[in-house]
Protein backbone atom coordinates (compact mmCIF):
# COMPACT_ATOMS: atom_id res chain seq x y z
CA UNK A 1 0.00 0.00 0.00
CA UNK A 2 1.44 3.46 -0.95
CA UNK A 3 2.15 5.95 2.09
CA UNK A 4 0.19 8.95 2.11
CA UNK A 5 1.76 12.10 4.12
CA UNK A 6 -0.79 13.11 7.44
CA UNK A 7 -2.16 16.17 7.18
CA UNK A 8 -0.52 19.19 8.46
CA UNK A 9 -1.67 20.14 11.60
CA UNK A 10 -2.00 23.93 11.97
CA UNK A 11 -3.16 26.41 14.92
CA UNK A 12 -7.02 26.06 16.48
CA UNK A 13 -6.24 30.23 16.84
CA UNK A 14 -8.26 32.03 18.72
CA UNK A 15 -11.29 31.11 17.69
CA UNK A 16 -11.79 27.40 18.25
CA UNK A 17 -14.89 28.01 20.69
CA UNK A 18 -16.92 28.39 17.73
CA UNK A 19 -16.43 25.00 16.05
CA UNK A 20 -16.06 23.40 19.14
CA UNK A 21 -18.02 24.53 22.05
CA UNK A 22 -20.01 27.11 19.81
CA UNK A 23 -22.56 27.44 22.93
CA UNK A 24 -19.72 28.40 25.45
CA UNK A 25 -18.95 30.72 22.62
CA UNK A 26 -22.54 32.54 22.82
CA UNK A 27 -23.56 30.76 19.58
CA UNK A 28 -26.65 29.20 20.71
CA UNK A 29 -29.18 27.12 18.41
CA UNK A 30 -26.83 25.34 15.98
CA UNK A 31 -26.06 22.35 18.70
CA UNK A 32 -28.24 21.01 21.75
CA UNK A 33 -25.11 21.19 23.50
CA UNK A 34 -21.53 21.36 23.23
CA UNK A 35 -19.48 18.07 22.33
CA UNK A 36 -17.90 16.43 25.40
CA UNK A 37 -19.68 18.75 28.02
CA UNK A 38 -20.38 15.56 30.21
CA UNK A 39 -18.55 12.50 30.91
CA UNK A 40 -20.84 10.55 33.35
CA UNK A 41 -23.49 10.46 31.50
CA UNK A 42 -25.47 8.64 33.91
CA UNK A 43 -24.99 5.48 37.01
CA UNK A 44 -21.08 5.59 36.32
CA UNK A 45 -18.87 3.16 38.57
CA UNK A 46 -16.58 4.26 40.48
CA UNK A 47 -15.15 7.14 42.30
CA UNK A 48 -16.13 10.71 41.53
CA UNK A 49 -13.08 13.16 41.08
CA UNK A 50 -12.71 16.28 39.74
CA UNK A 51 -9.88 17.42 37.88
CA UNK A 52 -8.64 20.90 37.70
CA UNK A 53 -5.48 22.47 36.58
CA UNK A 54 -4.88 25.64 34.46
CA UNK A 55 -2.48 26.22 31.67
CA UNK A 56 0.59 28.53 31.83
CA UNK A 57 2.67 29.87 29.12
CA UNK A 58 6.44 30.74 28.91
CA UNK A 59 5.58 33.76 30.96
CA UNK A 60 4.00 31.88 33.83
CA UNK A 61 0.72 33.73 32.53
CA UNK A 62 -2.58 31.14 32.04
CA UNK A 63 -3.71 30.53 28.51
CA UNK A 64 -7.52 31.76 28.71
CA UNK A 65 -7.69 30.54 24.88
CA UNK A 66 -7.07 27.44 25.01
CA UNK A 67 -9.07 24.10 24.66
CA UNK A 68 -8.31 21.04 26.50
CA UNK A 69 -9.78 17.26 25.92
CA UNK A 70 -9.79 14.37 28.07
CA UNK A 71 -9.83 10.87 26.89
CA UNK A 72 -9.91 8.06 29.99
CA UNK A 73 -10.96 4.50 31.04
CA UNK A 74 -13.62 3.46 33.10
CA UNK A 75 -13.38 2.71 36.88
CA UNK A 76 -12.75 -1.17 35.30
CA UNK A 77 -10.01 0.15 33.03
CA UNK A 78 -11.68 0.00 29.92
CA UNK A 79 -12.80 2.09 27.37
CA UNK A 80 -15.38 3.36 25.42
CA UNK A 81 -16.23 0.92 22.35
CA UNK A 82 -14.47 -1.79 24.47
CA UNK A 83 -16.35 -4.74 25.38
CA UNK A 84 -17.95 -4.59 28.93
CA UNK A 85 -16.94 -0.65 29.33
CA UNK A 86 -19.47 1.27 31.33
CA UNK A 87 -22.08 2.12 29.67
CA UNK A 88 -22.92 5.63 31.63
CA UNK A 89 -19.64 6.83 31.06
CA UNK A 90 -18.27 8.43 27.42
CA UNK A 91 -14.57 8.70 29.01
CA UNK A 92 -14.32 12.02 26.39
CA UNK A 93 -14.67 15.73 27.56
CA UNK A 94 -14.10 18.62 26.43
CA UNK A 95 -13.61 21.82 28.57
CA UNK A 96 -12.95 25.57 26.96
CA UNK A 97 -10.43 27.42 29.51
CA UNK A 98 -12.14 30.13 31.62
CA UNK A 99 -11.71 33.37 29.62
CA UNK A 100 -11.01 35.28 33.22
CA UNK A 101 -8.36 32.66 35.17
CA UNK A 102 -7.73 29.74 32.50
CA UNK A 103 -9.16 27.22 34.93
CA UNK A 104 -10.50 23.92 33.19
CA UNK A 105 -12.27 21.25 34.88
CA UNK A 106 -13.34 17.88 34.40
CA UNK A 107 -15.98 16.08 36.60
CA UNK A 108 -15.10 12.68 35.78
CA UNK A 109 -14.64 9.18 37.94
CA UNK A 110 -11.01 7.84 38.56
CA UNK A 111 -10.07 5.66 36.05
CA UNK A 112 -8.95 2.08 36.23
CA UNK A 113 -5.61 0.45 35.49
CA UNK A 114 -5.46 -0.33 31.56
CA UNK A 115 -3.62 -2.69 29.85
CA UNK A 116 0.01 -2.15 28.50
CA UNK A 117 0.47 -3.82 24.64
CA UNK A 118 3.34 -6.47 25.60
CA UNK A 119 1.88 -7.26 28.93
CA UNK A 120 1.11 -6.15 31.83
CA UNK A 121 -0.54 -2.51 32.94
CA UNK A 122 0.09 1.05 32.74
CA UNK A 123 -1.19 2.66 36.35
CA UNK A 124 -4.29 5.17 36.13
CA UNK A 125 -4.29 7.95 33.85
CA UNK A 126 -6.19 10.70 32.30
CA UNK A 127 -5.10 11.45 27.94
CA UNK A 128 -4.69 15.15 27.79
CA UNK A 129 -4.61 16.45 24.45
CA UNK A 130 -4.51 20.72 24.39
CA UNK A 131 -4.62 23.00 21.33
CA UNK A 132 -4.79 27.19 21.68
CA UNK A 133 -4.00 29.99 19.22
CA UNK A 134 -0.01 29.66 19.44
CA UNK A 135 0.32 26.07 19.47
CA UNK A 136 1.08 24.66 15.96
CA UNK A 137 0.22 20.97 16.20
CA UNK A 138 -1.96 19.62 19.38
CA UNK A 139 0.24 18.87 22.66
CA UNK A 140 -0.55 15.12 23.68
CA UNK A 141 0.10 14.57 27.73
CA UNK A 142 -1.24 12.57 30.65
CA UNK A 143 -2.31 12.58 33.69
CA UNK A 144 -1.52 10.31 36.70
CA UNK A 145 -2.57 10.41 40.03
CA UNK A 146 0.80 11.59 42.87
CA UNK A 147 -1.48 9.09 45.11
CA UNK A 148 -1.26 6.15 42.91
CA UNK A 149 0.24 3.02 44.07
CA UNK A 150 0.86 2.14 40.70
CA UNK A 151 2.67 4.77 39.24
CA UNK A 152 5.61 2.91 40.75
CA UNK A 153 5.81 0.09 37.56
CA UNK A 154 4.34 2.25 35.10
CA UNK A 155 5.86 1.89 31.65
CA UNK A 156 5.19 5.03 30.49
CA UNK A 157 6.51 6.85 33.59
CA UNK A 158 9.71 4.69 33.81
CA UNK A 159 10.78 5.75 30.11
CA UNK A 160 10.96 9.08 31.07
CA UNK A 161 15.00 10.41 31.07
CA UNK A 162 15.12 13.36 33.68
CA UNK A 163 13.33 11.67 36.48
CA UNK A 164 13.22 14.82 37.57
CA UNK A 165 10.33 16.13 34.97
CA UNK A 166 8.21 13.06 36.23
CA UNK A 167 6.47 14.70 38.51
CA UNK A 168 4.84 17.02 35.46
CA UNK A 169 2.90 14.20 35.05
CA UNK A 170 1.14 13.81 38.57
CA UNK A 171 -1.89 15.41 39.67
CA UNK A 172 -1.81 16.41 42.67
CA UNK A 173 -4.56 15.48 45.51
CA UNK A 174 -6.21 18.43 47.10
CA UNK A 175 -8.83 16.57 49.41
CA UNK A 176 -12.65 16.29 48.52
CA UNK A 177 -12.06 13.91 45.35
CA UNK A 178 -10.02 16.89 43.82
CA UNK A 179 -7.00 16.49 41.81
CA UNK A 180 -4.93 19.71 40.33
CA UNK A 181 -3.18 19.13 37.71
CA UNK A 182 -1.50 22.61 36.00
CA UNK A 183 0.51 22.61 32.53
CA UNK A 184 3.78 24.75 31.95
CA UNK A 185 4.31 25.00 28.05
CA UNK A 186 7.96 26.23 29.03
CA UNK A 187 10.51 27.01 31.65
CA UNK A 188 11.54 25.05 34.31
CA UNK A 189 8.58 22.93 35.44
CA UNK A 190 7.22 22.61 31.55
CA UNK A 191 4.96 19.61 31.14
CA UNK A 192 6.63 16.35 29.52
CA UNK A 193 4.61 15.97 26.35
CA UNK A 194 4.35 13.17 24.02
CA UNK A 195 5.18 11.77 20.66
CA UNK A 196 2.70 9.32 20.57
CA UNK B 1 -15.54 -1.61 4.27
CA UNK B 2 -11.64 -2.11 4.53
CA UNK B 3 -10.68 -4.28 7.54
CA UNK B 4 -8.40 -1.63 9.74
CA UNK B 5 -5.60 -3.75 10.59
CA UNK B 6 -4.68 -3.72 15.03
CA UNK B 7 -1.02 -2.66 15.22
CA UNK B 8 -0.23 -0.05 16.66
CA UNK B 9 -0.10 4.01 15.04
CA UNK B 10 2.87 4.47 12.87
CA UNK B 11 4.79 7.31 14.68
CA UNK B 12 3.84 10.91 13.20
CA UNK B 13 6.21 12.29 10.69
CA UNK B 14 7.21 15.68 12.17
CA UNK B 15 8.03 17.13 8.61
CA UNK B 16 4.17 16.69 7.62
CA UNK B 17 4.00 19.53 10.48
CA UNK B 18 4.70 23.40 11.69
CA UNK B 19 7.23 23.70 13.86
CA UNK B 20 6.07 24.32 17.30
CA UNK B 21 8.40 27.30 17.75
CA UNK B 22 8.24 29.87 15.02
CA UNK B 23 9.02 33.46 15.68
CA UNK B 24 7.00 34.96 12.75
CA UNK B 25 3.87 33.74 14.42
CA UNK B 26 4.73 35.55 17.65
CA UNK B 27 2.22 33.64 20.35
CA UNK B 28 4.25 30.42 19.42
CA UNK B 29 7.18 32.09 20.57
CA UNK B 30 6.04 31.52 24.43
CA UNK B 31 3.79 28.66 23.98
CA UNK B 32 6.19 26.16 22.63
CA UNK B 33 7.53 23.14 24.23
CA UNK B 34 11.01 23.19 24.43
CA UNK B 35 11.91 20.13 25.74
CA UNK B 36 12.37 16.86 23.49
CA UNK B 37 8.79 15.07 23.35
CA UNK B 38 8.66 11.44 25.38
CA UNK B 39 8.51 8.84 22.84
CA UNK B 40 6.49 5.21 23.15
CA UNK B 41 4.64 2.72 21.05
CA UNK B 42 0.56 3.67 20.97
CA UNK B 43 -1.17 1.54 23.27
CA UNK B 44 -5.06 1.15 24.49
CA UNK B 45 -5.06 4.64 25.72
CA UNK B 46 -4.42 6.19 22.22
CA UNK B 47 -5.55 3.78 19.89
CA UNK B 48 -9.08 4.31 21.40
CA UNK B 49 -10.74 7.39 21.24
CA UNK B 50 -14.27 9.02 21.41
CA UNK B 51 -16.98 7.75 18.53
CA UNK B 52 -19.53 9.91 17.30
CA UNK B 53 -22.51 8.53 15.53
CA UNK B 54 -25.11 9.86 13.15
CA UNK B 55 -27.87 10.49 15.91
CA UNK B 56 -25.65 13.35 16.94
CA UNK B 57 -26.04 15.39 14.06
CA UNK B 58 -29.26 17.35 13.36
CA UNK B 59 -30.33 18.15 9.79
CA UNK B 60 -28.76 21.88 9.40
CA UNK B 61 -25.39 20.77 10.86
CA UNK B 62 -23.69 20.54 7.55
CA UNK B 63 -25.25 23.61 6.22
CA UNK B 64 -23.88 26.68 7.47
CA UNK B 65 -26.09 28.73 5.13
CA UNK B 66 -28.73 27.56 6.82
CA UNK B 67 -28.20 26.55 10.70
CA UNK B 68 -27.97 30.04 12.18
CA UNK B 69 -29.81 32.58 11.02
CA UNK B 70 -34.24 32.46 10.86
CA UNK B 71 -35.83 30.29 8.84
CA UNK B 72 -34.99 29.77 5.28
CA UNK B 73 -32.31 33.02 5.34
CA UNK B 74 -29.42 32.04 3.51
CA UNK B 75 -25.61 33.72 4.58
CA UNK B 76 -24.65 36.50 3.12
CA UNK B 77 -21.51 35.65 0.79
CA UNK B 78 -20.48 33.64 -2.43
CA UNK B 79 -21.81 30.44 -1.74
CA UNK B 80 -19.48 27.07 -1.41
CA UNK B 81 -19.82 23.40 -0.91
CA UNK B 82 -17.09 21.82 0.62
CA UNK B 83 -16.11 18.23 0.17
CA UNK B 84 -13.39 15.45 0.44
CA UNK B 85 -12.66 12.20 1.63
CA UNK B 86 -10.81 11.17 4.85
CA UNK B 87 -8.18 8.64 4.64
CA UNK B 88 -5.68 7.11 6.83
CA UNK B 89 -1.85 7.31 5.46
CA UNK B 90 -2.43 3.64 4.00
CA UNK B 91 -5.22 4.82 1.79
CA UNK B 92 -8.11 3.39 3.73
CA UNK B 93 -10.93 5.63 3.89
CA UNK B 94 -11.64 6.16 7.83
CA UNK B 95 -15.21 5.67 8.07
CA UNK B 96 -17.47 7.45 10.81
CA UNK B 97 -14.94 10.21 11.44
CA UNK B 98 -16.27 13.74 12.63
CA UNK B 99 -15.30 16.58 11.68
CA UNK B 100 -15.93 20.29 12.81
CA UNK B 101 -15.66 23.08 10.57
CA UNK B 102 -15.36 26.96 11.79
CA UNK B 103 -14.82 30.24 9.58
CA UNK B 104 -15.19 33.67 9.88
CA UNK B 105 -18.01 35.26 7.11
CA UNK B 106 -17.76 36.20 4.01
CA UNK B 107 -16.42 39.84 5.09
CA UNK B 108 -13.80 37.74 7.58
CA UNK B 109 -15.89 38.57 10.60
CA UNK B 110 -15.82 35.81 13.23
CA UNK B 111 -18.99 35.27 15.78
CA UNK B 112 -16.49 35.68 18.75
CA UNK B 113 -16.90 38.22 21.33
CA UNK B 114 -12.93 38.40 21.23
CA UNK B 115 -12.80 39.48 17.91
CA UNK B 116 -12.31 43.35 17.14
CA UNK B 117 -12.50 43.54 13.02
CA UNK B 118 -14.47 46.23 12.16
CA UNK B 119 -15.93 44.25 9.10
CA UNK B 120 -19.97 43.14 10.28
CA UNK B 121 -21.25 40.71 11.52
CA UNK B 122 -23.96 38.80 9.19
CA UNK B 123 -27.45 37.95 11.38
CA UNK B 124 -27.90 34.54 9.50
CA UNK B 125 -24.20 33.35 9.41
CA UNK B 126 -23.29 31.35 12.90
CA UNK B 127 -20.03 30.38 11.87
CA UNK B 128 -19.69 26.66 12.57
CA UNK B 129 -21.04 23.08 11.33
CA UNK B 130 -20.24 19.16 11.62
CA UNK B 131 -19.97 16.14 9.42
CA UNK B 132 -19.59 12.40 10.22
CA UNK B 133 -17.99 10.62 6.79
CA UNK B 134 -19.56 7.81 5.06
CA UNK B 135 -18.52 4.34 4.38
CA UNK B 136 -16.22 5.79 1.69
CA UNK B 137 -14.74 8.21 4.38
CA UNK B 138 -16.10 11.24 2.45
CA UNK B 139 -17.83 13.88 3.77
CA UNK B 140 -19.08 17.75 2.27
CA UNK B 141 -20.77 20.79 3.79
CA UNK B 142 -21.89 24.00 2.40
CA UNK B 143 -20.85 27.45 3.75
CA UNK B 144 -19.81 30.86 2.59
CA UNK B 145 -16.43 31.67 1.03
CA UNK B 146 -14.78 33.27 3.83
CA UNK B 147 -13.05 36.10 3.68
CA UNK B 148 -9.75 37.42 4.81
CA UNK B 149 -9.12 39.13 7.82
CA UNK B 150 -6.14 41.32 9.87
CA UNK B 151 -4.88 40.17 12.79
CA UNK B 152 -2.49 41.67 15.27
CA UNK B 153 0.77 39.64 15.16
CA UNK B 154 2.97 41.87 12.88
CA UNK B 155 2.32 45.31 11.68
CA UNK B 156 -0.02 44.41 8.66
CA UNK B 157 -1.16 40.75 8.81
CA UNK B 158 -3.93 39.18 7.00
CA UNK B 159 -4.78 35.66 7.61
CA UNK B 160 -5.72 33.60 3.99
CA UNK B 161 -9.11 32.98 3.81
CA UNK B 162 -9.83 29.65 5.59
CA UNK B 163 -11.91 27.05 7.22
CA UNK B 164 -11.09 25.82 10.41
CA UNK B 165 -11.26 21.62 11.03
CA UNK B 166 -11.03 19.50 13.74
CA UNK B 167 -11.00 16.06 13.14
CA UNK B 168 -11.69 13.17 15.31
CA UNK B 169 -10.90 9.33 13.54
CA UNK B 170 -11.14 6.04 15.42
CA UNK B 171 -8.19 6.50 17.87
CA UNK B 172 -6.88 9.89 19.78
CA UNK B 173 -3.52 9.08 18.47
CA UNK B 174 -5.44 10.78 14.86
CA UNK B 175 -6.62 13.73 16.79
CA UNK B 176 -6.35 16.86 14.60
CA UNK B 177 -6.59 20.60 14.20
CA UNK B 178 -5.84 22.13 10.78
CA UNK B 179 -6.99 24.63 8.31
CA UNK B 180 -8.06 24.50 4.35
CA UNK B 181 -7.17 27.32 2.32
CA UNK B 182 -8.55 28.08 -1.11
CA UNK B 183 -6.64 27.83 -4.55
CA UNK B 184 -5.26 30.65 -5.92
CA UNK B 185 -4.88 32.79 -2.61
CA UNK B 186 -2.04 35.41 -2.98
CA UNK B 187 -2.30 35.44 0.86
CA UNK B 188 -1.27 32.42 1.59
CA UNK B 189 2.54 32.27 0.91
CA UNK B 190 2.56 35.42 3.04
CA UNK B 191 0.58 33.92 6.30
CA UNK B 192 3.18 33.28 9.27
CA UNK B 193 0.71 30.42 10.41
CA UNK B 194 0.90 28.42 7.19
CA UNK B 195 4.69 29.52 7.32
CA UNK B 196 4.60 27.58 10.05
CA UNK B 197 5.24 24.81 8.10
CA UNK B 198 8.55 24.46 6.44
CA UNK B 199 7.72 21.91 3.98
CA UNK B 200 5.58 23.39 0.62
CA UNK B 201 4.60 20.19 -0.62
CA UNK B 202 2.55 19.71 3.39
CA UNK B 203 1.43 23.42 2.30
CA UNK B 204 0.10 22.69 -0.86
CA UNK B 205 -1.87 19.45 0.87
CA UNK B 206 -3.88 22.56 2.43
CA UNK B 207 -4.79 24.09 -0.32
CA UNK B 208 -7.84 23.24 -1.63
CA UNK B 209 -8.54 23.35 -5.54
CA UNK B 210 -11.78 24.82 -7.41
CA UNK B 211 -13.78 21.40 -8.24
CA UNK B 212 -15.81 22.19 -11.02
CA UNK B 213 -17.20 18.76 -11.52
CA UNK B 214 -18.95 19.03 -7.76
CA UNK B 215 -20.17 22.72 -8.87
CA UNK B 216 -24.14 23.14 -8.04
CA UNK B 217 -25.23 24.98 -11.35
CA UNK B 218 -26.60 28.22 -10.92
CA UNK B 219 -26.10 27.89 -6.61
CA UNK B 220 -22.57 26.96 -5.44
CA UNK B 221 -19.06 26.57 -5.93
CA UNK B 222 -17.60 23.24 -4.81
CA UNK B 223 -14.01 22.92 -3.63
CA UNK B 224 -11.83 19.59 -2.43
CA UNK B 225 -10.11 19.02 0.46
CA UNK B 226 -8.58 15.45 1.01
CA UNK B 227 -7.25 14.49 4.86
CA UNK B 228 -5.07 12.00 5.71
CA UNK B 229 -5.01 10.86 9.02
CA UNK B 230 -2.46 8.69 10.86
CA UNK B 231 -2.96 5.00 10.80
CA UNK B 232 -2.08 1.39 12.16
CA UNK B 233 0.17 -0.74 11.16
CA UNK B 234 -0.23 -4.66 10.87
CA UNK B 235 0.95 -6.15 14.35
CA UNK B 236 2.20 -8.61 11.71
CA UNK B 237 5.03 -6.04 10.94
CA UNK B 238 5.63 -4.87 14.15
CA UNK B 239 6.52 -8.15 15.33
CA UNK B 240 9.10 -8.52 12.28
CA UNK B 241 10.18 -4.88 13.36
CA UNK B 242 11.04 -6.20 16.76
CA UNK B 243 12.77 -9.16 16.10
CA UNK B 244 14.92 -7.55 13.45
FE1 LIG C 1 -9.30 31.66 11.54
Amino acid sequence: MTDHPETASQTAGPYVHIGCTPNFAGIHGVYPEDLGARMITGDATGERITLIGQIFDGTGTPLRDAMIEAWQADANGLYAGQEGADPHFSGFGRCPCDAEDGSFRFETIKPGTVAWPSGGTQAPHVNLWIVARGINLGLHTRAYFADAPQNDSDPVLGRIEHSVRAKTLLAQAEGSGVYRFDIHLQGPDETIFFDV
Amino acid sequence: MTEIPKGGYAARLPQNHPVALYPPYRTSVKRSPQAAPLSFPTTISEETGPVFGHDLLGPKDADLLHNFGPQDQSAIGPRIVVHGRVQDQFGRPVVGALLEVWQANAGGRYRHKKEGYLAPLDPNFGGCGRVITGPDGSYEFRTVLPGPYPWPNGPNDWRPSHIHFSIFGAGFAQRLITQMYFEGDPLIWRCPIVGSIQDKAAVERLIAPLDMERTLPMDARAYRFDITLRGRRQTMFENRMEGL
